[in-house]
C-alpha cells in the first residue's frame, strides 16, 4: 500500500467510494423528495425522481391533522432532561473509574459492560409492572428515569476514555490549592474535557430521541407520546400514509443529523476509545 | 469539518503506566484515605442506583417470571410452571424458523458489513482532499433510528410505488415488480439490505482507526523485502488489526442479535411470522401479554449473550496480557 497508486487503483477507489456515498445518501434524498411531493403524486407512476411541483402539504397536514408538534416537544423534553442528567451522573462515575484503583472496580465496569450487551427490552414486561407500581406509566418522568439508567453505562465507559487523556496532576494541583474533589472536578477538569462531554451528551440525546420500544410500551396518551411512539402508531393502521410518514421522518432525522455533523469527530473518538480499548 | 480518526487510536501507554506506578508494590491498589473513599462512593452511588433499579432489578425480576404462568390477560393463576414456558416455546411450530432467521439475520448482515466496511477503510486510509467531509457524510446512517431506517426501506421496497423496483426495472434487471415485503424470502433479503446499509459505517470507522495505528515502518520493511500488495495485506495489515477486528465483530454480533427495530418497522415479523428473529418475536409475545413466555425467551437471549459477553471480556483481558 506504500507503492504509488496505479491509474486502475485510483479509478476503482473513486468508483467504489462514490458508489458507497450514493447508496448511503440516497435513502435520505428519497424520503425528502417523497415528503415534498403532493399527496396524490406519491402514488402515481412513473415515479418522479424530482417532484414537478414542490408542496409542503405533507408537513402542514402533520401539524394540523395530528399532534406532531406536541410529540416533538415531548421528545425534546424527555431527551434533553434524560441526557443531561445521565451525562452528569456518568461524569462522576467515570471519574472514579478512570482515576482510582480499588477492589470492585472491575466488577462495576463489568456490570456496566453487561448492560450494553443485554438491551432494555429484555426486561420490558417486569419494567412495565414496576412502573405501574410506581404510578409512572404514561408519564414523562418515568420515561426520563429509565432513559437515564439506559444512558449511564455506555456514557460512563465513553467518558472514562476521555478522562484518561487528562493528566491527573491538574486536579491534584487544584486540590492542593484548597479545592474539594468535587469542585476540582468541575472547575479544572470539566473545562478541559468539554469536547468529550459534549460528544457523550449528544450520543445520549440521540439515543433517547430515537428510542422506540420502551416508549411504545409505556406511553399512550397524546400529551405524553414521543416521536417514535407516534411514528409506530402510523404503521399500526392498515394503510400507511407515506406522505405524512416521510415528512415526519425528515423532521425527526434533521435535528439529529445536524448535531451529529457537529459532534461526529468526538463521538468516533469516544466509540473507538471505549470499545477498542475495552 | 474533519473527522480525524487518528486521534481515536489508543493513547500511548506511557502516561497510563505512570499513573498506576505509585500503587505498584505490594498491591496494585492506589492508597487513599477513608474520607476519599467516602467521596468516591458518593460519586459512584447515583449511577449504581439508577442502573440497579431500572436495569438490573427488572432483569432479575423477569428471570423468575420465566418459570411462572404469567399472562397479563389472566392473572388469576400465576403459579410456578417450571420449564413449561420454555417447553411451549420450543414446541411452537415457528420456533425453528425464528432461530434460523436469527442466524441468517446476524450472519447475512455481518459478513457484508465487515467486507464493505473493510474496503471503505482501506480506501480511506490514505489522505485525500475532502476525506473528512466524506467520512462525515457516510456517518449519516448513524443519526437515523433503527425504526426510521426500517420505514425508509419499507417505502423504498414498496412493491407498487417503491424506488427499488423502479430502478431495477429501469436497469433491465427485472421484468416485473418484485413483491419484496410480501414474499418471505425477498422480505428477509430486504431487511438484511437495510441492516447492511446501517452497519457498514461502524466497521469502516473502527477498522480505519485500527489501520491507522499500524506503523508505516512495517509497510516500508515489507516493501523493501519486495512483498506485493496482496502479500502485504495478508502478512501485515490483517495480523496487525486482527484483535481489534475480532473484538469489533463480537460486539457487533451482539448488537445485531439485539436489533429488532428494522424488522419491526419493515415487516413486523410478517408475512405470516416468516421474518421474525428471536428479539422481534419476544416483543410480539410481550405485546400479547404473555410475560412468562417472553421472560423465558429473554432468559435464553440473556444466557446466549452472557456467553458472548464472557468471551468478549476474556478476549479483552487476553489481549491486555498479550501486550
Amino acid at each position: 500500500m506504500i507503492n504509488s497508486p496505479t491509474l486502475i487503483g485510483r479509478v476503482s477507489k473513486v468508483v467504489f467510494l462514490g458508489l458507497c456515498l450514493i447508496v448511503t445518501v440516497f435513502p435520505l434524498y428519497w424520503i425528502v423528495v417523497t415528503s415534498l411531493k403532493e399527496p396524490g403524486a406519491i402514488y402515481s407512476l412513473p415515479l418522479d425522481y424530482w417532484p414537478k411541483q414542490l408542496s409542503l402539504d405533507n408537513y402542514i397536514g402533520l401539524f394540523t391533522k395530528s399532534d406532531f408538534g406536541q410529540y416533538m416537544l415531548n421528545s425534546l423534553v424527555v431527551a434533553l432532561v434524560a441526557s443531561s442528567v445521565a451525562t452528569l451522573i456518568s461524569l462522576l462515575s467515570a471519574y472514579v473509574l478512570a482515576r482510582f484503583q480499588f477492589s470492585g472496580r472491575g466488577a462495576v465496569l463489568g456490570a456496566f459492560l453487561i448492560t450494553q450487551m443485554i438491551p432494555g427490552f429484555i426486561a420490558l414486561g417486569p419494567l412495565y409492572l414496576m412502573m405501574t407500581d410506581f404510578g409512572l406509566v404514561d408519564s414523562k418522568t418515568g420515561l426520563i428515569l429509565i432513559y437515564i439508567a439506559i444512558c449511564i453505562p455506555f456514557c460512563t465507559i465513553m467518558l472514562r476514555g476521555f478522562f484518561e487523556n487528562v493528566p491527573d496532576a491538574l486536579e491534584e494541583a487544584a486540590m492542593i490549592d484548597g479545592c474539594s474533589r468535587l469542585s476540582a472536578l468541575f472547575r479544572v477538569i470539566v473545562p478541559v474535557m468539554l469536547p468529550g462531554i459534549a460528544a457523550s451528551f449528544v450520543f445520549n440525546f440521540v439515543n433517547c430521541w430515537n428510542e422506540l420500544f420502551l416508549s411504545v410500551t409505556l406511553m399512550n396518551s397524546d400529551s405524553n407520546k414521543t416521536i417514535p411512539t407516534a411514528l409506530a402508531g402510523f404503521i399500526s393502521s392498515f394503510n400507511i400514509d407515506w406522505g405524512s410518514m416521510s415528512a415526519a421522518a425528515v423532521l425527526t432525522v434533521v435535528p439529529t443529523l445536524v448535531i451529529f455533523a457537529f459532534a461526529s469527530k468526538f463521538i468516533v473518538q469516544g466509540l473507538t476509545a471505549g470499545s477498542v480499548k475495552g | 469539518m474533519t473527522l480525524d480518526v487518528k486521534q481515536a487510536a489508543p493513547p500511548p501507554s506511557g502516561r497510563k503506566a505512570a499513573l498506576s506506578e505509585p500503587g505498584r508494590g505490594s498491591s496494585s491498589k492506589r492508597r487513599f484515605s477513608g474520607r476519599t473513599a467516602l467521596t468516591l462512593l458518593a460519586f459512584l452511588a447515583p449511577a449504581a442506583v439508577f442502573v440497579g433499579i431500572f436495569t438490573y432489578y427488572p432483569m432479575i425480576a423477569g428471570s423468575q417470571m420465566a418459570f411462572r404462568n404469567w399472562n397479563l390477560n389472566d392473572l388469576s393463576d400465576t403459579s410456578w410452571v417450571g420449564f413449561g414456558n420454555f417447553q411451549s416455546l420450543f414446541d411452537a411450530p415457528e420456533f425453528g424458523t425464528i432461530v434460523r432467521n436469527t442466524v441468517v439475520w446476524v450472519v447475512g448482515s455481518l459478513v457484508p458489513q465487515v467486507v464493505i466496511g473493510f474496503a471503505v477503510a482501506l480506501f480511506l486510509k490514505r489522505r485525500f482532499r475532502m476525506r473528512g467531509a466524506y467520512q462525515a457524510m457516510i456517518f449519516f446512517p448513524w443519526a437515523v433510528s433503527g425504526f426510521l431506517i426500517g420505514m425508509l426501506f419499507r417505502w423504498m421496497f414498496n412493491a407498487e410505488f417503491g424506488v427499488v423496483n423502479d430502478l431495477l426495472m429501469k436497469a433491465g434487471l427485472i421484468g416485473s415488480p418484485i413483491p419484496w415485503l410480501s414474499d418471505p424470502g425477498f422480505a428477509m433479503t430486504a431487511i438484511i439490505i437495510a441492516n447492511i446499509w446501517y452497519g457498514v459505517t461502524f466497521f469502516a470507522i473502527m477498522i480505519l482507526a485500527a489501520l491507522q495505528s499500524v506503523s508505516d515502518e512495517m509497510y516500508e520493511a515489507a516493501a523493501l523485502d519486495g512483498a506485493g500488495k496482496v502479500r502485504t495485506f495478508f502478512s501485515i495489515t490483517l495480523p496487525s488489526i486482527s484483535t481489534t477486528l475480532a473484538l469489533t465483530i463480537l460486539l457487533r454480533v451482539i448488537w445485531i442479535f439485539n436489533f429488532p427495530d428494522i424488522i419491526f418497522a419493515m415487516t413486523g415479523g410478517g408475512p405470516a411470522d416468516q421474518t421474525h428473529i428471536i428479539t422481534t418475536y419476544m416483543i410480539k409475545i410481550t405485546q400479547e401479554g404473555d410475560y412468562g413466555k417472553a421472560s423465558a425467551l429473554g432468559l435464553i437471549v440473556m444466557v446466549t449473550l452472557m456467553l458472548f459477553a464472557a468471551f468478549y471480556l476474556m478476549a479483552v483481558r487476553f489481549r491486555k496480557a498479550d501486550r
